[in-house]
């Protein structure tokens, strides 16, 4: 009984973690104002750098990092169409979610003698466990706990977003400018560089995503690894009403969800696995509508701002 | 008036470069040579995987026979139809859908383009094909039941894993198949079965493994595409096996992938390169593949961990399956068929 529990509170951490960062990344660039829908293309691209260069270098750290970089790049052009041009930041969003996946094969290609899929990490070199070996195998600690740091970070990141949004003077700042860009202006806050400092943030976190799922859930990256994964991630930001411990939950939720799917499934209940497969949108579309009630985003999310000349 | 006679010269300027641009098209395919040309699936071209194999199969038919190949690589399934076109459009001879996914959209332009020569791996329309189509489909029960038999010899704990994609004709030929080898070689070892409904989704495969590791399997086979990379990482942090399938996946993971059922999409296309070649399509017709045709088999990597002597008993049970001595099971019918047959 303790051991199924166990497997569904890992499974859940396991589903969770790639899409909790991914999730940081969009409260962060729409409480500046900027919608974000390019989380799934920017994801795509830091799971393959995550997996090229930890193949490449065999240190996951570094890969980690050059993820959340690469990402970062990708999310720069979204900041400058977006911010700088004032063009539709959907549209821009579309487009980063052609360009991140377009990207990723053309460059796997060309580093890996034209294939579409990277070679695996070697074992040793994906990113530790750090509580590895320290509970007894299949125990419900080993179970629960020994999951990638990456999982560890992701609950880290969520902390320093909500300290950051809520606690700092640059979180007043980023809040205001997502409310109400005008009001911060006249106060002397630059808009444009607040907006540029939370997208490009956004792509980092969302690399950062991308790479927890190509160097700890599995260790290569192939085009379909990233499929739906950042429209998700928008979605538990927008349940968890664009708050970093509200995306949490909804990662979360959805996380536990698959893992109680997976559960059922091996059980003896006669259920079709085609509902089943449907039951982690459906429960988490149930729950949050019906008990989180109606979600505001911030005022001037998705609108362009443009100083007046006058 | 200047600017109307300019904008007047520069519509003509462009409409003369675009029927030259045509004109030097159609010089380009004017050649005698066969033409043939591939719509991938969603993986691309290099997947490791089906259409990796097929374009090998094209690659050997242009070596050997002289053949022109080409290829068009779909991102999501919306691109097969235009993808089929702009292969139509440039006069190839025998357009290639590369998965059962294709099926629809195939059947659709080869009834539009009744001139057309179309084939698809791993579809069969029966009754229905069009005199225009092939259909290619292999015995992927055939290499199923050798791993099963495999799985069944080497599992130490009694029990194995099964982990589908999505439960349609194709997967079943290897759930049953599996399911058959697994108790042909030992009907106390129990098989676990789960469908991730997902060929993508590779955490919910490492999910599905784990926790069949964790009930007690130590073999896993997974016929579930993107999925099987979740399976095949659950048994290297669990230091089990996982079986491989369509490819040899040993290189994945070298200390953890026991075998591979494989399917030789490569020899399949190229067969039907060489009939095209010799005039002999075999249009309106299914044209199977199995263990007697090469079609199918299992990974020749096979021999790093499985021992030799039970690598000479596969031999022996190949040897009986092309004689037809064991006829394996691809569904549920035919499972329970070959079970009450074999008193298991």
């Amino acid at each position: 009984m303790l051991a199924n529990l166990g497997f569904i509170l890992g499974t859940t951490l396991l589903y969770s973690a790639p899409l909790m960062f991914t999730s940081l990344g969009g409260v962060i660039s729409e409480n500046s104002g900027v919608v974000n829908i390019g989380l799934e293309g920017m994801m795509a691209i830091g799971a393959f750098t995550g997996a090229t260069v930890g193949f490449y270098s065999g240190n996951p750290w570094l890969a980690f990092l050059a993820a959340g970089i690469a990402s970062g790049i990708l999310a720069l052009l979204h900041a400058i169409a977006s911010v700088t041009f004032a063009a539709d930041q959907v549209v821009s969003g579309i487009a980063i979610n052609f360009l991140g996946p377009g990207l990723a094969l053309f460059l796997s290609r060309l580093f890996f003698d034209g294939a579409t899929m990277t070679e695996s990490i070697d074992f040793n070199a994906k990113m530790p466990r750090p509580l590895n070996g320290v509970f007894a195998q299949n125990s419900f600690l080993d179970l629960v706990f020994n999951q990638y740091a990456t999982v560890y970070l992701a609950f880290l990141l969520v902390l320093i977003m909500w300290f950051l949004l809520y606690k700092t003077k640059l979180g007043l700042r980023i809040r205001a400018v997502g409310e109400h860009p005008k009001a911060a202006d006249t106060l002397g806050i630059n808009v444009y560089k607040i907006r540029y400092l939370c997208v490009i943030l956004s792509g980092i976190f969302a690399g950062f995503g991308g790479a927890a799922m190509s160097l700890a859930v599995v260790s290569n990256f192939r085009p379909t690894l990233i499929s739906g994964h950042g429209f998700i991630a928008l979605a538990a930001m927008i349940f968890g009403k664009w708050k970093p411990q509200g995306a949490m939950l909804a990662c979360l939720l959805f996380g536990a969800s698959q893992g109680l799917v997976i559960f059922i499934g091996r059980t003896d209940l006669q259920v079709s696995s085609q509902i089943l497969a449907m039951l982690p949108y459906v429960l988490t579309l149930v729950i949050l509508t019906g008990f989180v009630g109606r979600a505001n985003g911030p005022a001037a999310d998705g609108i362009p701002y443009e100083k007046d000349e006058a | 008036m200047l600017k109307r006679s300019l904008a007047l010269v520069l519509s003509i300027v462009l409409v003369l470069t675009l029927s030259v641009g045509c004109a030097g098209g159609n010089g380009g395919t004017n050649e005698d040579k066969t033409s043939i040309a591939m719509v991938t699936d969603v993986g691309g071209i290099n997947d490791q995987s089906f259409n990796q194999s097929a374009w090998e199969g094209l690659q050997r038919a242009e070596e050997e026979l002289g053949v022109n190949i080409s290829y068009q690589e779909s991102n999501q399934e919306a691109d097969y139809k235009p993808n089929m076109e702009t292969l139509l459009d440039a006069g190839n001879d025998l357009i290639w859908g590369i998965g059962f996914k294709m099926g629809d959209a195939i059947k659709q332009a080869a009834k539009q383009n009744p001139e057309q020569k179309y084939a698809i791996i791993d579809f069969a329309y029966g009754e229905e094909t069009p005199e225009n189509v092939v259909g290619v489909v292999f015995k992927a029960e055939q290499p199923s039941f050798l791993v099963g038999y495999i799985a069944a010899k080497m599992t130490k704990t009694e029990k194995v894993g099964f982990v589908g994609g999505m439960r349609g004709e194709v997967i079943d030929g290897f759930d049953y198949g599996y399911h058959a080898g697994v108790k042909y070689a030992n009907s106390d070892v129990e098989v676990i079965r789960q469908y991730a409904e997902s060929f993508t989704d590779a955490a919910k495969g490492k999910a599905i493994a784990n926790s069949m590791y964790q009930q007690g399997a130590d073999i896993v086979f997974h016929a579930a595409g993107g999925v099987g990379d979740g399976v095949i990482e659950a048994a290297k942090e669990q230091d089990k096996w996982a079986i491989g399938v369509d490819r040899d996946q040993n290189h994945l993971a070298p200390e953890n992938v026991l075998t591979s059922a494989m399917k030789r999409v490569d020899n399949a296309v190229f067969n039907i390169a060489k009939d095209l070649k010799e005039e002999n399509f075999p249009g309106g017709q299914t044209v199977v593949y199995g263990l007697a045709e090469g079609g199918v088999g299992i990974a020749p990597t096979s021999d790093k961990h499985v021992p030799e002597d039970l690598l000479n008993e596969v031999e022996e049970l190949k040897q009986k399956i092309i004689d037809g001595e064991i006829s394996v099971p691809y569904n549920e019918d035919t499972y329970n068929e070959f079970l009450s047959n074999n008193n298991l």
